[in-house]
């Protein structure tokens, strides 16, 4: 519930009949806005009152399924404009398009390669999207079929023809694509298409103005799983577009919009696209469509959704705990490092590289890097002694050899003494660690 | 119902922070750049006035770097062991605003050169180019408190950017910045309240405000790039707000993060399922200044030509904004 006590007394008949179970009109207002006891208890409600009430009852944006009913791919529910005030909830998702006067085997052939494997996690994209070219109604169903037997991934259909999207969808059934677009001319046909097939509807404007009339006529005829696109193609108007789009939704919760929208990146040069489509994931795309389909142009927009989509409560700090890098036995070396999140990861992510299993034992200095903590004092012989004691390295590893960063290579003979382990001075720049583990390790 | 666009209202806008300084002004510059003066969220033209588009600087070092990746060879192979020859192939063959130069030699633990050979460096690269230079020091605080005010008297009166000033080293930076006329770069470790503490110590000293430029540290994409981009949005907000220890421009040293990744450096065989390392490294670089700059970042500092074009481009779009 978005509004207050106060706010909600004014809606109400202020009639104190006790009709629905609370002294007076204040005490239920109170109860409602707590979220105790459901508005519909008041049977005096105005129609404007209950129109208001349920607006701001309702989440400020709507969660949206693509695809099969077992595995769809949701989209919006947002509630922020900032990551930094709580985690966004539904990654955007990623759609690459083809149109149906392309050479489909060699786009199914890109497409299976955007799955990728990254410091332990899986990125994918997430739907085909289908564009009619040819203007053929024959041409584009054998094409969706064609990507509905082979993509793995639900589909967007992109048409704003009627015939050709109605021709293509008696052999999606139970597929769910989504449709794209209603337009302002073909709102009422495409969205009884849309319902009749259960598929989730894309609304398509020139403006704001004419999307928000137009999302509200087709809400009207009885259709709610909507995605919103402002018709905006170039980058500045997009991410206006996109910022009012949001904040509408989570600060006003104003209803017409308060749906996940998308975006369509329209450069011509595929890097130039993944550049534009790093804006519209920023700044509020909940459905991006493209047509870069090159595993190294795709990776770093799907890195960058993975960071961005991270929890922010999550500390900076890494817990002081040794971390098992691969299959490791007891001979696999000690990496030491610091518990400071950047630097551990990076140094993680090279021990991985190195395809020499090992320990990584990241010493408590409250989130500092090597130098900073060097430079406090934090990180000190007596504090790696008191990390291999904590994490009981000397039953973990079968030797007393351990790797030291190689900017604190003045700590060797402090830390050989607090410790009484050998100390290995390794490389300053955690990208020299697969050189220095495969001449040291191998 | 209509639709009314919903407009923010702010107290305050960013530092305008001029950078070089001309021959009439004291320095030897063909130009000065102004950046910063926001008075709005990134790129959001209807919002308030944003007078000034993003810069973007290109690094150059002042030895030949032994650890860049083979791609930059077929760009800089010629001019690497020349910062001048470097620094005007950035300026005219791929259009940067600054050069970033990075006295990398005087490190102890590389060539440790002295104080007056970085500030003939510096010298010479201000007789090669025109555009406002921002000059960093090799990275060790007891070297760098030697080199960078040899540096700033050498280059009296150019209002050079320089680096860096952090909470525990930023007095004799300061003073020389003071002394000798220069702007300066104030590096806090992704911490909004040492930003804002260093700031305060900064302004103390008698800089002003307008002569500060923010660097609040910026990891490469999928290395936390995620905390610096909420830093920067928490700062740029906190400008907005009218809180003034928050409202300088911001700088961020990308090139240097990105590329000692292994996503942005690893050949196609060592991970086939990444793809190409061409089009992965421009994009790693490209990938992490777009996301800074819809956190607000003023002055994106790069390294790969490609890269640099990209960013341009997206600046150019960004910058054309209409209204709602």
């Amino acid at each position: 519930m978005g509004l207050t006590g106060l706010e909600i007394y004014k809606l109400l008949p202020k009639t104190n009949t006790g009709d629905c179970g609370f002294p007076t009109c204040l005490a239920f207002a109170m109860a409602v806005a707590a979220g105790k006891i459901n508005q519909e208890k008041c049977p005096h409600l105005s129609p404007e009152a209950r129109e208001t009430l349920e607006a701001a009852a309702a989440p400020p944006m709507r969660l949206v399924r693509i695809g099969p009913e077992q595995t769809p791919v949701l989209v919006g529910n947002e509630t922020e404009l900032f990551r930094h005030d709580k985690r966004f909830n539904n990654q955007c998702a990623i759609a690459v398009e083809v149109a149906d006067t392309e050479d489909m085997p060699a786009f199914l052939q890109d497409f299976s390669a955007l799955t990728f494997e990254r410091v332990g996690q899986r990125y994918s994209v997430d739907l085909a999207a289908l564009r009619c070219t040819s203007g053929d109604a024959g041409r584009f169903r054998e094409a969706a079929v064609l990507l509905r037997n082979s993509a793995g991934k639900p589909l967007v259909l992109i048409s704003e023809d009627v015939s050709i999207m109605a021709a293509a969808l008696p052999v999606l059934v139970g597929d769910r694509p989504l449709l794209c677009a209603a337009t302002p001319q073909n709102y009422r046909d495409m969205t009884e298409l849309a319902q009749k097939n259960g598929c989730p509807l894309v609304v398509r404007a020139k403006s704001l103005t004419e999307l928000s009339d137009l999302t509200e006529k087709i809400v009207r005829l009885g259709h709610r799983e909507l995605l919103l696109d402002s018709g905006s193609r170039e980058t500045a108007a997009v991410l206006a577009d996109l910022t009012q789009l949001r904040r509408a939704a989570v600060r006003k919760r104003y209803q017409p919009f308060a749906y996940p929208a998308m975006a369509f990146a329209s450069a011509t040069e595929p890097l130039a696209e993944i550049v534009q489509s790093i804006v519209f994931l920023s700044k509020y795309a909940s459905l991006i469509v493209l047509k870069a389909r090159q595993p190294a142009q795709v990776l770093p927009l799907l890195t960058w959704r993975a960071n961005l989509y991270s929890d922010p409560q999550k500390p900076i700090q890494v817990e002081p705990k040794v971390v098992a890098v691969g299959a490791v036995s007891p001979a696999s070396p000690v990496y030491v490092t610091t518990n400071f999140s950047l630097t551990f990861f990076i140094v993680e992510s090279e021990v991985a590289n190195s395809k020499i299993p090992a320990y990584i034992l990241p010493v408590n200095t409250e989130g500092t890097s090597v130098l900073t903590s060097w430079a406090a004092g934090k990180l000190t012989g007596a504090a790696i002694y008191k990390a291999l004691q904590e994490n009981g390295l000397e039953s973990r590893v079968n030797h007393k050899t351990l790797v030291l960063p190689g900017y604190v290579a003045v700590l060797s003979g402090s830390t050989q003494e607090a410790t009484g382990w050998k100390v290995l001075v390794g490389p300053r720049e955690a990208s020299g660690i697969a050189k220095f583990a495969r001449e040291n390790f191998r | 119902m209509v639709f009314m666009p919903i407009v923010e209202k702010y107290r305050s806008k960013v530092q305008e922070v001029v950078l070089g300084a001309t021959r009439a002004q004291g320095g030897t510059r063909d130009f000065t750049v102004t950046v910063g003066g926001e008075a709005a969220l990134p790129f959001l033209h209807y919002e308030g006035q944003i007078p000034h588009r993003p810069l973007i600087g290109m690094e150059i070092w002042d030895t030949a770097p032994a650890d860049w990746p083979a791609c930059f060879a077929p760009y800089f192979a010629d001019s690497f062991r020349d910062p001048a020859v470097w620094a005007q192939r950035c300026v005219s063959g791929y259009g940067a605003d600054l050069v970033v130069l990075h006295l990398k030699s005087a490190d102890p633990d590389l060539l440790d050169t002295s104080p007056e050979h970085c500030a003939a460096v510096v010298s010479k690269v201000l007789n090669a180019v025109g555009c406002p230079l921002v000059v960093l020091g090799c990275g060790k605080p007891e070297k760098d408190n030697l080199v960078l005010p040899a540096v700033a008297e050498a280059a009296a009166g150019e209002n050079l950017l320089l680096g860096l000033a952090e909470q525990n080293n930023y007095k004799s930076l300061t003073a020389a910045a003071i002394v000798y006329k220069h702007t300066l770069i104030a590096q806090s470790p992704i911490d909004i309240n040492i930003c804002k503490q260093l700031n305060i110590l900064i302004t103390e000293m008698n800089l002003p405000a307008g002569r500060i430029v923010i660097d609040p540290t910026t990891a490469a994409l999928g290395y936390g790039l995620e905390y610096g981009y909420s830093i920067m949005e928490r700062v740029r907000i906190g400008a907005l707000q009218g809180d003034a220890m928050l409202s300088m421009p911001m700088i961020g040293n990308i090139g240097a993060e990105v590329w000692r990744t292994r996503e942005a450096t690893a050949p196609a065989e060592e991970n086939p399922g990444w793809g190409e390392q061409h089009d992965r490294g421009i994009l790693w670089e490209a990938t992490t200044a777009a996301a800074l700059l819809q956190a607000g970042l003023d002055i994106v500092v790069l390294r790969h030509p490609e890269a640099v074009r990209l960013i341009r481009q997206n600046i150019t779009e960004l910058m054309g904004g209409r209204g709602v």
